[in-house]
């Protein structure tokens, strides 16, 4: 028997050392155990306080004061989980907050398990179950773009596309399938040929929404950035100008090699992941250092490329390498040191590239604003809206849209090959199916499982 | 007052097509049975379409035949018209169709019955069930008689105070005039069984000597014939065959139907019953459809023994004068005579809701129901669900677990979660489209899928079912061997699929391969196979299926296979879906309703959505 009347408790931020940290306890039991740590400046009943109320006091484990803190209490039904919910705004850093968790379980909470707190709000009624998928993508959202699209997905702009797709597929199945059980009376003769475009066109559609998984990855992860020149160009007065850019670093991000390091730039609303070699600091020699071939290495992986050419030198071999390199690929050019009275001489060298190229001087301030929207437009053309635009960031979704991209080209397949109508529908069916997993209209057996196992800590 | 007492294993109420097959199952499994009927003259009667099986149909017929049922020998014994339909399509969708001789079909369907042993007709109108804590004991006729009994089926089809309508008139009898069932009902109801009308129509017979069919598409039979029963040898068969004919209606056939729609009980709102829509009458076609300029109109005859002919297409419950004034405007029925007229007919129903899948009602025990009561239309998915209910009321009262079809085993698995489990607001007819597996579910494969079921049941014999074990082996011999032939791309290779207009080989194949190819098949490439064998043509069939259409066949059963993952996470009944915190309201009324078997079962309970479906499987899961 499910037992949501548990109560369940954990800390709600992220776990950085910033200082401030939540700790939110939901279940019957909220607000007993707040009564029972909590000591209010100000003399009052705290079971007794009415919903939505905020109340300052400190936390204390028997005569130890823990923390001063601020406790929210929120009472059901309308919290997130639809039931008494008590947040707790500490102050003290990671410890503190630690310390005060393990004090809320030590006095009748359990720990919530990861998305707990999302599945009680899904089980209460509270959401449905594509909106509690969006949430997964709420909670992971880096930057203004990702936080844009999970809240666009919330609203169902996703399901609008696939239902239209689904309804289009379903028409034609429902076609095939009446003629097939009434041959008589219904003729599909050169049904095929008519059917096919509407196949294709439904999974270039697909295939479109697929490729905004990978625009969804990229919001929601940040774009994998290297910067390329040889040393001295002004790699790291780059580096150091897009910092000011936002006058922070927001993680720093140990990579899967040992001897990468990414460092993750939010431009407001997109993230340069910075992949930089390890010493990138000690030198800026990487050409050097490393080679060309490993320069290579790390720009296959990357989704922009950053060259930097130093306009006072004339260009040489290796410049000519990198061009090379990133003809193709999303790259930016900048020209940099333009301060500098022009020895290089790009006539002719830069078009042949399809890449925006910039004149910037970094240490001046010239340029960077310019790169920045260039990076903007080409990752978002610059114009794209939000509200209307359809995103796929989650992987199941983009995994069934694999499946019924497949499915559609199987029944391509199956047109060409000139196989019978009724051969037609049962990948056509397959695609609607799959179709409808995106949506969450079709059962999946583990589907809620899989969905409340990648929901983070608390909320 | 003395009355007449008797006891039996099992009462079958009705001798339609779900009452003969469920008494003759029942009999056969060595349960002393009694089957009612309003009228002995009745059985098996065909009140409506003179043919049995076509699409999706024709694959029931198959399947209860390979477990064990009648209909499918009764009319290859009587048919007199034969056609394979859809195929140009592939092996899926083919389906078998017989025009039936009316009463030769009726006639022979009581000769088995009264040949078999254990089985006892009786013409009487069963009045009530007499039931005792939630467990059926009997029935009592309208005589007042009494019959004891262990396990009642229900199969009363459309009899339950019936209602025939045409225009302004209205007769309250079964079809054909016949004596309706008027209550029953009552007695179904004071036993917690709540009823609700259905309507269902048909079209008018004519006098044959009335028709020029001059005017008029001839459709033949197919020659050679195909058998329905796999125990039937296709030489036995092979017959002269009547025709049957096709024309159509016109703009002026249309124009009086649409002037007169008013006199229409359907559209007066005399007809309260819900109508199949896929089985619509031509004024419903007319009114939905009014762009169609024309109709497709077949003229069926009704059997050897007489010239009345069926207009199939033409179901209608206007007045007679407006019928004969539409019949005459289709080309060749200029100077038609009507015989008997077009009618709708209402009647009671249960709702399948309250049955389980073994067909047995959920709140009293050994009380089962099939057929038309249970909201189906159609003979053969009468008679598919009439001879389950009799195999389950058998096992019940023999202690032994029942017979479920699932929906990757049968189209009669289909056919039966259907009815239990959607809410079916409409008569409920086959289709080949609700079933998500039929690439799987052939007609041409039923022997093969349901035998060993038919067999354990104890309907089917020894020999056929050995016959079953070494056709099934020697296919997968075959195909296993044919995979293994190795095809050099040499001149006589080349020769042998010129012949047959294949495109040359240019390396190496195996036989399997070469049978793939739309345009060869095993016995094509005799030639080139060392090994070949004369085999009987059903398995022939089948290795040519099994290779030509291999990729799909796998992803089929790859399908199956996570449907079975859902089917295998079963439900208890004591489940208190109402106090599953999450469910919304609507879904835990639902499912506190159907009480599903299954997660897979519940999912497709109309009005229970993935979310629901999400919150029992945490709720399965015990609230990791």
């Amino acid at each position: 028997m499910i037992s949501t009347t548990e109560t369940i408790a954990a800390i709600s931020t992220a776990m950085t050392n910033s200082g401030i940290g939540i700790v939110r306890i939901s279940g019957d039991e909220a607000v007993s155990i707040i009564k029972k740590i909590f000591r209010p400046f100000k003399e009052k009943d705290i079971e007794e306080a009415g919903t939505f109320t905020v109340h300052y006091g400190s936390i204390v484990d028997g005569e130890t004061v823990l923390d001063e803190v601020l406790v929210l209490i929120m009472r059901a039904p309308h919290t997130y989980t639809r039931e008494d919910t008590v947040e707790i705004d500490c102050h003290g850093g990671i410890f503190v907050i630690r310390k005060i968790l393990e004090l809320v379980l030590r006095s009748g909470a359990r720990p919530a398990e990861p998305g707990e707190f999302t599945k009680r709000a899904f089980l209460n009624g509270r959401i449905d179950l594509s909106q509690a998928e969006a949430v997964i993508d709420l909670i992971n959202a880096e930057n203004d773009y990702a936080l844009k699209s999970a809240v666009t997905q919330l609203k169902g702009s996703v399901s609008a596309r696939i239902r239209d797709l689904r309804s289009t597929l379903l028409e034609k199945i429902a076609y095939i399938e009446a003629a097939l059980d009434d041959p008589e009376h219904i003729e599909m003769e050169g049904f095929g040929e008519e059917l096919l475009p509407v196949v294709e066109d439904s999974r270039r559609q697909i295939e479109e929404l697929i490729e905004t998984a990978d625009n969804g990855r990229i919001m929601k992860e940040g774009i994998k950035t290297v910067i390329v020149g040889k040393p001295n160009v002004g790699k790291s007065s780059l580096l150091n100008a897009l910092l000011g850019f936002n006058r922070a670093i927001v993680t720093d991000i140990a990579g899967t090699t040992r001897d990468t390091l990414e460092e993750s730039i939010s431009l407001g609303d997109i993230s340069l992941n910075i992949i930089d070699t390890a010493g990138i600091r000690d030198t800026e020699d990487v050409i050097e250092k490393i080679g060309v071939d490993k320069a290579r290495e790390v720009a296959m992986d990357a989704d922009l490329i950053v060259f930097l050419l130093d306009s006072s030198k004339p260009l040489d071999e290796d410049d000519r390498q990198i061009m090379e390199m990133i003809k193709g690929r999303k790259a930016i050019v900048l020209i940099n040191k333009t301060d500098l009275p022009r020895q290089a001489d790009t006539e002719g060298l830069l078009e042949g590239l399809g890449c925006p190229v910039i004149e910037t001087s970094i240490t001046e301030n010239v340029g960077i604003d310019e790169f920045v929207k260039a990076v903007k437009e080409m990752f978002y053309n610059g114009e794209i809206d939000f509200n209307n635009q359809v995103f796929i960031t989650n992987a199941r979704q983009k995994a069934a849209l694999y499946s019924a991209s497949e499915s559609l080209k199987r029944t391509a397949d199956s047109i060409e090959n000139e196989l019978s109508e009724d051969f037609y529908t049962i990948d056509m069916m397959d695609a609607y199916e799959s179709l409808g997993q995106v949506i969450g209209e079709a059962i999946e057996d583990d589907l809620a499982d899989e969905i409340f196992s990648k929901f983070c800590m608390g909320k | 007052m003395a009355v007449l007492k008797e006891e039996y294993d099992i009462v079958v109420v009705g001798a339609g097509h779900a009452g003969c097959e469920a008494a003759l199952a029942s009999a056969r499994l060595g349960m002393k049975t009694i089957m009612f009927t309003v009228s002995v003259d009745s059985i098996a009667l065909m009140p409506c379409n003179p043919n049995i099986g076509g699409s999706s149909k024709g694959h029931l017929v198959k399947e209860l035949d390979a477990l064990g049922g009648e209909m499918g020998k009764n009319i290859d014994k009587t048919f007199i018209q034969s056609r394979m339909l859809n195929t140009s399509k592939g092996p899926a969708v083919h389906s078998l169709r017989a025009q039936a001789d009316k009463q030769d079909y009726s006639r022979e369907m009581r000769k088995t019955l009264e040949n078999t042993e254990n089985l006892t007709i009786r013409q009487a109108e069963v009045s009530e069930i007499i039931t005792e804590n939630g467990e059926v004991k009997g029935v009592k006729t309208f005589s007042g008689a009494e019959y004891a009994a262990r396990a009642v089926v229900l199969a009363t089809g459309t009899y339950l105070k019936a209602r025939c309508i045409y225009g302004e008139v209205c007769n309250y009898t079964g079809p054909n005039g016949l004596q309706a069932a008027n209550h029953l009902s009552e007695s179904l109801e004071s036993n917690g069984i709540p009823l609700r009308r259905f309507k269902t129509g048909t079209p008018a017979r004519v006098d044959g000597r009335s028709i020029d069919y001059s005017k008029m598409f001839e459709q033949k039979g197919d020659d050679p014939i195909v058998p329905f029963s796999f125990s039937t040898d296709p030489k036995d068969i092979q017959k002269e065959q009547v025709s049957c004919w096709l024309t159509y209606t016109t703009p002026e056939t249309h124009r009086i139907i649409r002037e007169n729609i008013d006199r229409s009980p359907l559209f007066s709102g005399s007809i309260k019953g819900t109508g199949p829509r896929y089985c619509p009458s031509i004024e419903d076609k007319v009114v939905k459809f009014p762009d169609k300029e024309k109709h497709q109109i077949f003229i069926e005859p009704e059997g050897n023994y007489t010239n009345e002919m069926y207009l199939s297409g033409m179901s209608s419950s206007l007045p007679e004068d407006v019928q004969y004034e539409m019949y005459k405007t289709l080309p060749g029925l200029e100077n038609v005579r009507i015989v008997r007229n077009a009618y709708a007919i209402e009647y009671d129903c249960v709702n399948a809701n309250q049955i389980k899948a073994n067909l047995e009602f959920k709140h009293i025990s050994g009380l089962f129901s099939a057929g038309q009561l249970n909201g189906s239309s159609g003979y053969e998915e009468a008679a598919a669900q009439g001879l389950m209910a009799g195999i389950n009321a058998a096992r019940k009262l023999q202690g032994k677990e029942s017979i479920i079809l699932d929906r990757s085993q049968a189209y009669i698995g289909v056919l039966i979660d259907d009815l239990i489990t959607k809410e079916n607001t409409e008569p409920y007819r086959m289709m080949t489209s609700r079933a998500e597996y039929r690439l799987l579910l052939r007609q041409d494969n039923a022997d093969l899928r349901l035998s060993e079921i038919g067999h354990e049941v104890g309907l089917i014999d020894d020999e056929r079912y050995e016959y079953v074990k070494y056709k099934k082996k020697k296919i997968a011999e075959t195909v296993e061997r044919l995979k293994n032939v190795l095809i050099g791309a040499n001149q006589a290779t080349q020769t042998v699929l010129a012949q047959w207009g294949s495109s040359s080989l240019k390396t190496g194949s195996n036989l399997a391969e070469l049978i793939s190819r739309p345009e060869l098949d095993y016995e094509k490439l005799k030639s080139l196979d060392p090994e070949w064998e004369d085999l009987p043509q059903d398995i022939i069939e089948q290795i040519n299926i099994e290779i030509k259409y291999e990729g799909y066949i796998a992803r089929q059963e790859k399908q199956v296979e996570n449907f079975k993952r859902v089917e295998g996470r079963l439900l208890s009944e004591d489940i208190d879906y109402k106090s599953i915190k999450g469910l919304r309201l609507e879904a835990g009324q639902k499912l506190d309703m159907f009480k599903p078997r299954s997660i897979g079962q519940a999912s497709r309970i109309s009005g229970v959505t993935p979310a629901d479906i999400a919150v029992l499987l945490i709720y399965l899961s015990g609230n990791k």
